[in-house]
């Protein structure tokens, strides 16, 4: 294994990391909700009363992350390398694997792994061992 | 409402500062066999360290802090439609380095890529609701 130093942050990564537990800590302990990104979006899909603003209030936060953060300090670059196409596909794929699975990053990898369940584990360990094969195949066959 | 849009605010800050709205960063956690770059480890790190605090507190008295109920999954079961679909989900994630929470990151610093990416995620959030009604879910 060959660790790249030159762009391995392990501190800002885990103050970052600190600041994203924190968010879903006090959104289940305030808001009685998990701070799983496509769940929160996918419940738009099927509105249910009074479930939709907070959802909507939570994303807005988000969107709005970037500009608030720029206020204060100078912007990280971003960089999208895939193309359009792929993008396209990329997208659709999270879409409905998010929805299937029940969860992403953030629902499965972060909360679920926090309140040990075994689902959450299992679909971590499996989304990020096909995103490892996927980026092998397409880099290095 | 209010306490939601500081949490979305938050939890984007968090995703900027650990580089995880960087989608070429992601990669570079994916890519095993190239030059590693072992960041978004921290990242889970840091995030599961303050979540299993506040999970264990609300898995004692299932409610919040407020005394409201709290929601979390019921299902238990590791089925088909969990494997199949974190399957999915990683093969999107390892294409192009987005989730779904970097994409809105991504979307908030005005990238028309991330526009693209979030527009198709919703169509494929649409498309399993469609299939998802036709079948009577």
């Amino acid at each position: 294994m060959n660790i790249d130093y030159l762009h391995f942050t392990p501190w800002p990564a885990f103050a970052g990391g600190v600041l994203i537990g924190l968010a879903a800590a006090i959104l289940i302990l305030v808001n009685g909700r998990i701070a799983g990104i496509s769940g929160i979006i996918g419940g738009l899909l099927r509105p249910i009363r009074g479930d939709v603003a907070w959802r909507l209030a939570f994303i807005a936060g988000m969107i709005f992350a970037p500009a608030i953060f720029g206020i204060f300090y100078v912007l990280p670059e971003s960089r999208v390398d895939a193309s359009w196409g792929i993008l396209m596909a990329a997208g659709l794929l999270v879409g409905v694997g998010t929805r299937y699975g029940s969860g992403c990053t953030s629902g499965h990898g972060i909360c679920g792994i926090s309140r040990l369940s075994p689902r959450s584990i299992v679909a971590t360990v499996i989304f990020m061992a096909v995103g490892f094969i996927t980026v092998y195949l397409l880099r290095h066959l | 409402m209010v306490i939601s849009f500081i949490c979305g605010l938050l939890f984007g800050i968090g995703l900027i500062i650990s580089g995880m709205a960087d989608p070429a960063k992601v990669l570079g956690f994916l890519d095993l066999a190239g030059r590693w770059d072992p960041s978004l480890i921290f990242v889970m790190g840091g995030a599961i360290l303050i979540g299993f605090l506040a999970f264990s507190y609300v898995g004692r008295r299932k409610t919040t802090l407020l005394g409201k109920a709290v929601k979390l999954p019921a299902a238990t079961r590791i089925d088909r439609r969990l494997v199949l679909g974190s399957v999915l989900f990683g093969a999107g994630w390892g294409l192009a380095g987005l989730c779904p929470g970097p994409a809105l990151v991504a979307l908030g610093m005005g990238l028309p890529k991330a526009l693209c990416f979030v527009a198709a995620m919703l169509a494929g959030m649409g498309l399993f609701e469609l299939i998802e009604r036709r079948r009577g879910g």
